[in-house]
């Protein structure tokens, strides 16, 4: 394996485990709702310093149910995954489609070559 | 996590708005120029504002024993500069605010203000910074380094300055503003430190594999100024 590939594989095994560790250690076992939003912590806190305080505005669309509601967030990094994905599917296909000389370093031959393997791709 | 719909007193609400306004038209006149001007670029534009799509979807649990989620803007500052990233940013609230419940339209000024605009300047600043004093090393390391640093600081200064946004409106009855700047900093910053971490690492990943598969544009961006950086890369490979 390429010692980049390596890094890169690390990179998001580092990225995993730090997700991960918090929930397998029990880092929310002391909380009445272990891992709720800091958001709805946060309106908490607010009623503390200010008892009083009424949202003065509510969401015009609040999805009615959790399920729908994690679909929807879902979908967001779904189409946030796509974009990203069909970006690099492009930038890997016009870079093996286009001639050696794209692979030199150097500034004006890459920018020269990569600019004419960019027409067929729209 | 962003400020609730409804959850700052208007006065506030209004007052980040107008601050927030001339940036987010700035920035639709820099975007407009870019897409004009450069749509060679074009691609990568839109997957730097869908790479703050993904990241703001993804609640991810802490250390704190609460969730919240990464920004996603430190790419697109970094690569594009931070003007453009406060319409990206600025839609992803928006998408949020109208669709999820999760922020809001009167909070979004205040919102925006934090993710999509301190949040890339800070974070463009640091990259900056990391890479004058990096840079004289060449080699690929110092990038990554700066690429971390960056994503790291927009990620945690977005949720610092939301912080101090809620303890502005909600000052402790007791020990006033600091000591709610102490509060909110407890659910909002310490939570966002491991995130900001994750963020940081998935950025540097982007621009790695960016730098395999279209230095091209890179260079054209100037992430990767000179060739030496590049050949630097031909030898770790």
């Amino acid at each position: 394996m390429k010692r980049s590939t390596k890094i890169n594989l690390l990179i998001v095994l580092a990225v995993v485990l730090l997700a991960a560790l918090p929930v397998v250690l029990g880092m929310g076992d002391h909380k009445d709702e272990p891992f709720a939003g800091a958001d709805t912590q946060a309106e908490t806190a607010i009623t503390e310093n200010d008892p009083d305080y009424e949202p003065w505005f509510s969401p015009l669309y609040e999805p009615p149910s959790g399920e729908i509601e994690s679909g929807l967030f879902a979908l967001q990094a779904a189409l946030g995954a796509g974009v990203v994905g069909y970006m690099f599917g492009v930038k890997r296909t016009r870079r093996r489609l286009a001639p050696e000389a794209a692979d030199t370093p150097d500034e004006p031959v890459g920018a020269a070559a990569g600019a004419p393997a960019a027409g067929p791709g729209r | 996590m962003h400020i609730a719909e409804g959850y700052l007193p208007w006065e506030h609400a209004a007052a980040w708005g107008v601050a927030s306004a001339p940036f987010v038209v700035h920035g639709a006149r820099a975007l407009t120029r870019e897409v004009r001007d450069r749509p060679e670029n074009t691609l990568l534009l839109g997957a730097s504002g869908a790479f703050s799509f993904v990241l703001s979807a993804l609640k991810i649990p802490s250390v704190t024993g609460s969730c919240s989620h990464p920004t996603g803007t430190g790419l697109g500052a970094i690569l594009f500069r931070p003007p453009i990233m406060a319409v990206l940013g600025t839609i992803t609230l928006l998408f949020q605010a109208l669709l999820l419940a999760h922020g809001g339209l009167t909070t979004l000024g205040a919102n925006a203000f934090s993710m999509a605009i301190v949040g890339p300047w800070a974070g463009y600043g640091a990259y900056r910074l990391a890479r004058s004093l990096l840079d004289r090393r060449g080699g690929t390391m110092p990038l990554d380094v700066a690429v971390f640093l960056g994503a790291f600081v927009a990620d945690l200064s977005t949720y610092c300055v939301t912080s101090v946004q809620l303890a502005l409106a909600f000052p402790d009855p007791d020990s006033g503003f600091p000591g709610a700047l102490a509060k909110f900093g407890g659910i909002f910053s310490l939570t966002q430190i491991p995130l900001a971490i994750s963020e940081g690492l998935l950025t540097v990943l982007v621009v790695r594999l960016l730098r395999q598969s279209s230095r091209g544009d890179l260079i054209r961006l100037g992430v990767v100024t000179d060739a030496r950086v590049a050949r630097e890369e031909e030898k770790t490979k």
